[in-house]
């Protein structure tokens, strides 16, 4: 698999470059936003493309870990603290989350974690004596790791980079584990692994908490990156986006959530500046990627690239193909 | 006293509102099987329209109510024929696209209507309320009440006493078979699909005098739809019935009782029934 490597290296390349060819600061900003809503999304598509469940709650989870910091920040603790306290607490979540939601699957799992995600809003933006309702809490410092201060926006770049790598990594044995495979198992034949004695429903737990890991590591990383924390960062658009990244990226890919990050923060932070209806832009490109790409950019991207080199080997071939466009069942 | 009973009344009228939302809502999943995560826009889309109506355009309540309600099922029309029937049982391109459309319409009502929250005058021959044993009663919300009740009697008649009835559930029930014995399903989508898009648009409409009709009142109501129909059970139009009216108490109640856990009382119903009964209240057993 050369293609990966070389793949592979010119990511790392041109992703340890980004602050001498980004121009500007806030270009770099958006590059770190862009990793952190990637180790979302990818917490997100351990769910959804190798669990088969659609959660549209994950904000909440998000939520409590960057809360959590904010909180014990404000209270007076130091740095490792206020972390461990956003990623512990933000496991507990995701465990009574789970417990909760994974009764059931398919669509009730989707309705059952939207709710439970706007519960967590409601909490955030009601319960004002901790959370300081809609005005949020702000963070003072960012954390400075082996004495580099972090409030460059290079710095956090890099730091951003570090966990983004990890995480990407941390996904990756995962994903090929014989956990992940099982994952995929009880995604597709849930009844047939139930059979063949695998606990359905544990497999799934562990996949939440996975999944609840790296939404917390992004929530982390998020409080620290914008200093303050909102009810907004809690709404159930904050719920869907980094669902609309993974699906329109291609779900059960690790690059898939990537791409779905980087297009859609690109959208919301630069073309907003030249569009004012950027929100529309971005739900026009969903449509039209459910109907050109239905299985999202990069799986439909690598066939299109498959269908082209096809074309050009025997070129004078018919360009009539079996039609496997359409809806995927 | 006096403040219960006010309290119960706003309870039942909003109970009866979430009623209209949440009975397409329910109607549509039970039927499709698809996640109308736009059931919250189309909610906005009706009270925007029909604010236009009335306030704009000066027409009489009721027909800009029926107009936001048909353009409402006009949207919803076009969006299951042209873009949800081809994702039949591809639940994440559903979740995708019903998603962007709620994006869609959330930034064109701000394109078209501004941030601006608009109030809705009610209906003059409604201004007012009735004295009955002593105690106000604001006549708008007892119309409410009643044109709730009256449009679920309708619909519990349409769906048990007449042929597309009997289609829609045997769709609900065992879609493969309805198509089997001849039954078009993919038509009775369509008109499905309508139908709760105009009860939702209805309720838009109809609840603006009282909601008032504001940006985020798409993702304010949407929720509310997720729960009633999860602890109601989905499909059942009694479930979605009883269903909103427990909503509509919890919410009133919760937000005079407990304010800053308002969200969290308002929640924890529907954990309960996840927990004993999670095909909902009134849901047959999952398949």
């Amino acid at each position: 698999m050369t293609a990966t490597r070389i793949g592979l290296l010119v990511a790392a390349v041109v992703l340890l470059t980004v602050p001498l060819w980004v121009p500007g600061d806030y270009y770099v900003s958006v590059c770190s936003q862009i990793l952190i809503y990637a180790i979302f999304a990818l917490g997100v598509d351990v769910l959804i493309g190798y669990g088969g469940l659609v959660s549209l709650g994950h904000a909440g989870l998000f939520g409590i870990a960057s809360y959590a910091v904010a909180y014990t920040l404000a209270a007076g603790v130091g740095h490792i603290t206020a972390i461990l306290s956003g990623l512990v607490l933000a496991l507990i979540g995701t465990a009574i989350f789970a417990a909760l939601s994974l009764r059931v699957t398919g669509i009730g799992f989707i309705m059952i974690t939207l709710a439970i995600g706007e519960l967590m809003w409601g909490l955030a933006y009601r319960w004002i004596s901790v959370t300081n309702g809609d005005n949020g809490i702000s963070v003072a410092h960012r954390p400075t790791p082996f004495g580099i201060a972090l409030d460059p926006p290079s710095h956090f770049y890099y730091a951003t980079l570090i966990v983004f790598a990890l995480s990407v990594f941390a996904t990756w044995v995962f994903i090929g584990s014989p956990l992940g495979a099982s994952l995929k198992g009880t995604r597709d034949q849930p009844r047939r692994m139930n059979a063949l004695g695998y606990h359905v429903w544990l497999i799934r737990f562990c996949a939440c908490m996975f999944s609840g890991l790296l939404t917390a590591v992004a929530g982390v990383l998020f409080v620290y990156y914008t200093q303050f924390i909102s009810p907004q960062t809690l709404t159930l658009t904050a719920s869907a986006e980094p669902v609309l990244m993974v699906i329109s990226g291609g779900s059960g890919t690790l690059l898939g959530p990537i791409v779905g990050a980087a297009l859609v923060e690109i959208v919301k932070n630069i073309a907003s500046a030249y569009i004012t209806r950027w929100n529309m832009l971005l739900g026009a490109i969903f449509v039209a990627i459910v109907i050109f790409m239905p299985e999202g950019l990069v799986p439909g991207s690598m066939r299109l690239v498959r269908r082209l080199l096809k074309m050009r080997h025997k070129a004078p071939a018919p360009a009539v193909e079996p039609t496997s466009s359409g809806p995927t069942p | 006293m006096n403040l219960w009973l006010l309290l119960a009344i706003n309870s039942i009228t909003f109970g009866g509102l979430l009623f209209l939302l949440s009975a397409g809502f329910s109607l549509i999943f039970g039927l499709m099987r698809i996640p109308n995560l736009t059931h919250g826009s189309m909610f906005m889309l009706g009270a925007y329209v029909g604010a236009s109506m009335v306030m704009t355009f000066h027409l009489p309540f009721w027909i800009g109510a029926a107009i936001a309600a048909l353009a409402v099922a006009v949207f919803g029309g076009l969006i299951e024929r042209f873009l949800l029937r081809r994702l039949a049982g591809a639940e994440q391109a559903q979740v995708l696209v019903t998603l962007g459309i709620s994006l869609i319409v959330a930034d064109f009502c701000l394109m078209v209507w501004t941030g601006d929250p608009i109030s809705v005058a009610t209906p003059p021959d409604l201004v007012g309320g009735v004295r009955f044993i002593g105690v106000f009663f604001p006549t708008y919300r007892i119309a409410i009440i009643l044109i709730a009740c009256v449009i679920g009697a309708l619909l519990w008649a349409l769906l048990d006493r007449t042929r597309l009835g009997a289609m829609i559930r045997a769709g609900v029930d065992d879609p493969q078979m309805a198509r089997v014995v001849g039954i078009r399903v993919s038509r009775l989508f369509t008109i499905v699909f309508c139908l709760g898009a105009a009860l939702a648009g209805f309720g838009g409409i109809m609840g603006a005098p009282i909601l008032s009709v504001y940006p985020g009142l798409d993702n304010d109501m949407l929720p509310l739809a997720l729960v009633v129909v999860i602890l109601g059970g989905t499909g059942s139009l009694l479930g979605s019935l009883v269903g909103s009216f427990v909503i509509g108490f919890i919410y009133n109640y919760g937000q005079a009782l407990f304010p800053e856990l308002a969200y969290f009382v308002l929640f924890l119903p529907m954990v309960v029934v996840l927990v004993l009964r999670p095909q909902g209240l009134f849901g047959k057993q999952a398949p």
